[in-house]
């Protein structure tokens, strides 16, 4: 069969003038418009007499399946739904390739693209959606093409043919296919996103980065967050320039960003046309003898784009058709991406909701994520990746709104498990496993082998950890050992553990989670969670800040900082005030200013009416009451006058205090200003589990209060003592000595040695002092004092670190890095009119 | 009814786990929540703990921790989570086409409580 032909034209059975039958005209030979025909005609097959309008030259075949034959996994003829005898049999006259191009609702006739006029007793609309096309420039170069029907598939084959680079636009189901296909085919395919995470309507973070991963091992490249400016090339497309400036090679680009219905027609025939074309719940318009179904339409203020909607809306349609009107009530949608070898899932509504809760199995070893969120003992959605096996089973749950109540517990490994074998109790599950069942998958211990080691003594998880091992790499089986402890025990086992966890979100410490980042290369908090089965979609907000740190501290230059994952005065780069206001402290290199410092800090005080300006502890002036919109400009006046960001708002590096030493005092053994100031200058801008505080003293009187600093120096005669862990809070701690050194150099090469064990040891929000206390001071003294190579490489570690800190973040932002973190939405005057008056 | 949801901007501006604010004339500021897997709503910026600026604070699952003290809020009911006490108003928002709109009435009745 030619499904090629610019125009074909089925006509068959009676002569229309001698049909007595209502004639039932349709415009659109897609899914939606020809499901609803072979509804009707299953309910009653005499009633209407049918004709089809198609803009596209073929028989009905199925668009979703578009993306297995651009995968070469099917052929066009095998996604044919209805073939021209179905037309034939069913006495349905097609014509395809002429579009009708008017409605007239009065005279009610349709009018198609070559002329021919049609009247019509009932119209049903089933146009369907267009493509959405990005308006950037170049956006009609031959080349660049959307993803919607046969010929876009033909044209990308084409394009394949020849080989080389394809841009896809839009990382969402449409655009992963596409990209999926033109990958198969032999091209070299980036896909660019502008959301963070692939799929972000279906998928929720976790999800999406599994995914990400995944696809980029298959050799496309993913690029997220990126924003298209422009198609370029002169006569045929060249390639993609991003709003970075970034340019990607393209003989092919594809847009795939998404879908809007297509109204035209009904708008210009003046029906309701909201974002679709208005229906009620038997799918008629605003005019009872216009019908319209499928992408189209807006029922109760929902459009769907996805195949399952259409044919419930159908079947209501077929029914209203015939009298027996039932009604259509909106749709509950769940998707699958169609890509061999991805398990991608999700349904429903995963955006939770008043009392909505998350179950989450994450399964890091065969790169299984699973969300069921549960509300009010049903589930209402679910995403899952890596195994959808149950997918169907969740999705009919959450559509009949089954109670889950008595299967909660099991739910989320599946219904094997949950509604199976009636081991409705997951200890009761553990115990029937047999004694060579494998408990622990990472180190090989057997529930026998774990059991034995129970009952010689380890009665708790720390102890059967070191014990045998089991549940001290991965920790996936953590729970099934504790019902282990629980089961072997009795009553006798506490379920307390020794480590204390890093929030609730995990059953790992933060020491374990730390060395698991480097050990395995970890590199985004999505990746820690994923692979050490975080019981959370995203984490807390205890969680979040010290994995952003642990990633940070590990990965210097690598490593994108999150600034979401930022308490606000690290995201807003001052210190919130208890009015909503922020305090601003610049940079005073060891304390020192000078006129033009002090008069531009006067400025900013007096043009953004600070009502107050106060001398720190830390020998820095605070500017108080500064709003979150002023920020910037203010930053920008002091930037003018050469100062940076203080940080007396970070876990970092905060001041270093001094007096004035051996230049003015007269009781002054060294130069302790200019040390201060050259520390000041080494240790700025760096992350730290908490604040860091140091202090220069030029003699033994200790004026600048060094020995309650987490870093002390205290000049005497014949160099420096350098005292550590020291605390002038809540509990005051003086430090402990370290040790002496000779010279200035080694004072500092000391203090970046201190500062970098302190950075990749201590745990987050963890102070020196307790941290000194925790670990013992003989512990720091060897590895800073004792072990000189391991000294020296700390120290070059802190240099490396520091060598992408040391960027002034005020200078960004008053350049206009992040500004919306400084605006407001938008506002809303709902007086406005009042007033005015 | 026209204009029952006000347009007061892009969805993209808010990051995900994050907020920005909408100043209401003669009102109480608004907060606009966008959660990690998208979903929005909308709170007065005020904690009931001590007035902090919730839109300031750490968004994690379907709750903020408050910038100020980290009290718990959850962000489709408003009220204190955990042990806490307390409960601020929220306002219908929802999202079309790309842009944030909220819900003239409840923005009105915020603003009238103020």
């Amino acid at each position: 069969m030619d499904f090629h032909a610019s125009t074909e034209i089925v006509t068959s059975g009676d002569d229309a003038g001698a049909d007595r039958r209502a004639h039932l005209v349709v415009i659109g030979n897609g899914m939606a418009g020809c499901r609803a025909i072979e509804e009707l005609l299953a309910r009653d097959g005499t009633r209407y007499r049918v004709t089809i309008f198609g803009g596209e030259p073929h028989v009905n075949y199925n668009r979703i399946m578009l993306s297995p034959v651009l995968a070469g996994e099917k052929t066009f003829d095998e996604i044919v739904i209805n073939g021209h005898d179905w037309y034939r049999d069913n006495d349905i006259e097609l014509v395809a390739g002429d579009p009708v191009v008017a409605i007239d609702r009065m005279a009610k006739t349709v009018t198609a693209n070559s002329g021919r006029t049609v009247a019509y007793d009932k119209l049903l609309i089933a146009t369907g959606s267009d493509p959405f096309i990005i308006p950037v420039p170049g956006k009609d170069l031959p080349g660049v093409i959307s993803f919607r029907d046969m010929n876009d598939v033909d044209a990308m084959l084409a394009a394949a043919a020849k080989g080389g680079d394809a841009v896809v636009i839009g990382g969402g189901l449409l655009g992963l296919e596409a990209a999926h296909g033109l990958t198969l085919r032999g091209m070299k395919v980036t896909v660019i996103h502008l959301m963070p995470t692939l799929m972000e309507r279906q998928l929720d973070e976790a999800a999406g980065w599994l995914l990400k991963t995944a696809l980029e091992a298959r050799g496309q490249t993913i690029l997220t967050g990126a924003d298209t400016a422009e198609i370029v090339g002169d006569a045929r497309v060249e390639g993609v320039r991003l709003k970075d400036g970034t340019v990607i090679p393209a003989s092919l680009v594809v847009m795939a960003v998404g879908i809007r219905p297509n109204v035209k027609l009904a708008r210009e025939a003046g029906l309701d046309v909201g974002r679709g074309i208005k229906v009620d719940d038997h799918m008629v318009t605003s005019d009872p003898d216009v019908l319209a179904v499928g992408e189209c339409v807006e029922h109760d203020g929902n459009v769907y784009g996805l195949v399952a909607p259409l044919w419930e809306m159908c079947r209501s349609l077929a029914d209203g058709l015939v009298e027996n009107h039932t009604g259509y009530k909106g749709s509950v949608t769940s998707t699958k991406l169609k890509v061999a070898g991805l398990d991608v899932f999700s349904a429903g509504d995963f955006s939770g909701g008043e009392g909505a809760e998350d179950i989450v199995l994450r399964d890091a070893a065969r790169g299984i994520y699973k969300r069921v969120v549960v509300k009010d003992d049903r589930i209402v959605g679910a995403v899952l990746y890596g195994d959808t096996a149950d997918g169907s089973w969740y999705f009919d749950l959450l559509r009949k709104q089954e109670d889950i109540s008595e299967i909660r517990e099991l739910l989320i490994f599946g219904q094997a498990y949950a509604s199976g074998g009636g081991q409705a109790d997951p200890k009761a599950a553990v115990a029937a496993l047999s004694d060579d069942a494998e408990i622990c998958g990472c180190n090989g211990v057997s529930k026998a082998k774990v059991i034995q080691t129970i009952v010689s003594g380890a009665v708790s998880l720390d102890a059967v950890r070191s014990g045998c091992k089991a549940s001290a790499s991965c920790g996936s089986c953590t729970n099934l050992v504790e019902q282990l402890l629980s089961l072997t025990l009795g009553e006798d086992y506490g379920g307390e553990r020794t480590v204390k966890t890093l929030c609730k979100c995990t059953s790992f410490g933060h020491d374990d989670v730390r060395r698991e980042i480097v050990a395995q290369g970890m590199r985004s908090i999505p990746e820690v969670m994923q692979r050490l089965h975080w019981s959370t979609p995203d984490g807390c907000s205890a969680c979040r800040p010290a994995l952003n740190y642990y990633l940070l501290c590990a990965w210097p230059g690598e490593y994108a900082d999150d600034q979401q994952s930022r308490f606000v005065n690290e995201r807003m780069h001052a210190n919130i005030q208890k009015d909503g206001t922020y305090s601003v402290v610049p940079r005073m290199w060891g304390g020192l200013t000078n006129p033009r410092e002090l008069r531009a800090i006067a400025d900013v005080v007096e043009k953004f009416n600070a009502p107050m300006v106060k001398v720190t502890g830390g020998q820095r002036l605070d500017i108080f009451g500064i709003r979150k919109e002023d920020l910037p400009a203010v930053w920008a006046d002091l930037n003018a006058a050469g100062m940076v960001s203080g940080h007396a708002y970070g876990k970092s590096l905060r001041t270093v205090k001094t007096c004035v030493g051996s230049e003015w005092c007269r009781f002054g053994t060294q130069d302790s200003t200019g040390l201060g100031v050259r520390i000041e200058r080494m240790t700025w801008g760096s992350w730290m589990p908490h604040k860091f505080k140091i202090a220069v003293s030029g003699c033994p009187r200790n004026c600048a209060e060094a020995t309650i600093k987490d870093f002390g120096i205290v000049c005497v005669d014949s160099g420096y003592e350098l005292h550590v862990g020291g605390n002038g809070g809540i509990k005051v701690r003086a430090t402990d000595l370290l040790c002496k050194v000779a010279t200035e150099r080694q004072a500092m090469d000391y203090c970046a040695a201190f500062i970098q064990l302190y950075r990749e040891e201590a745990r987050y929000l963890e102070r020196t002092a307790p941290w000194i206390e925790r670990v013992g001071l003989d512990y720091v003294k060897s590895r800073v004092v004792e072990d000189e190579i391991g000294r020296e490489a700390l120290t070059a570690r802190f240099l490396v670190s520091q060598s992408f800190s040391q960027d002034d973040p005020w200078a960004a932002r008053a350049a206009g890095v992040d500004r919306g973190q400084h605006q407001h939405l938008g506002e809303f005057r709902p007086f406005q009119l009042e007033a005015a008056e | 009814m026209i204009g029952d949801w006000i347009d007061v901007g892009p969805l993209a501006a808010i990051p995900l786990r994050g907020a920005r604010t909408v100043p209401v004339a003669g009102g109480e500021e608004i907060a606009i929540f966008r959660t990690g897997d998208d979903a929005v709503y909308a709170l007065v910026n005020r904690c009931p703990h001590k007035q902090g600026p919730l839109s300031q604070g750490i968004v994690h699952g379907h709750a903020v921790a408050c910038p100020l003290h980290n009290m718990r809020i959850s962000l489709a009911s408003g009220e204190a989570m955990g042990d806490d006490e307390g409960c601020v108003p929220t306002i219908p928002v929802r999202v079309d086409a790309g842009r944030v709109l909220l819900s003239r009435m409840g923005a009105i009745a915020t603003a009238l409580a103020a």
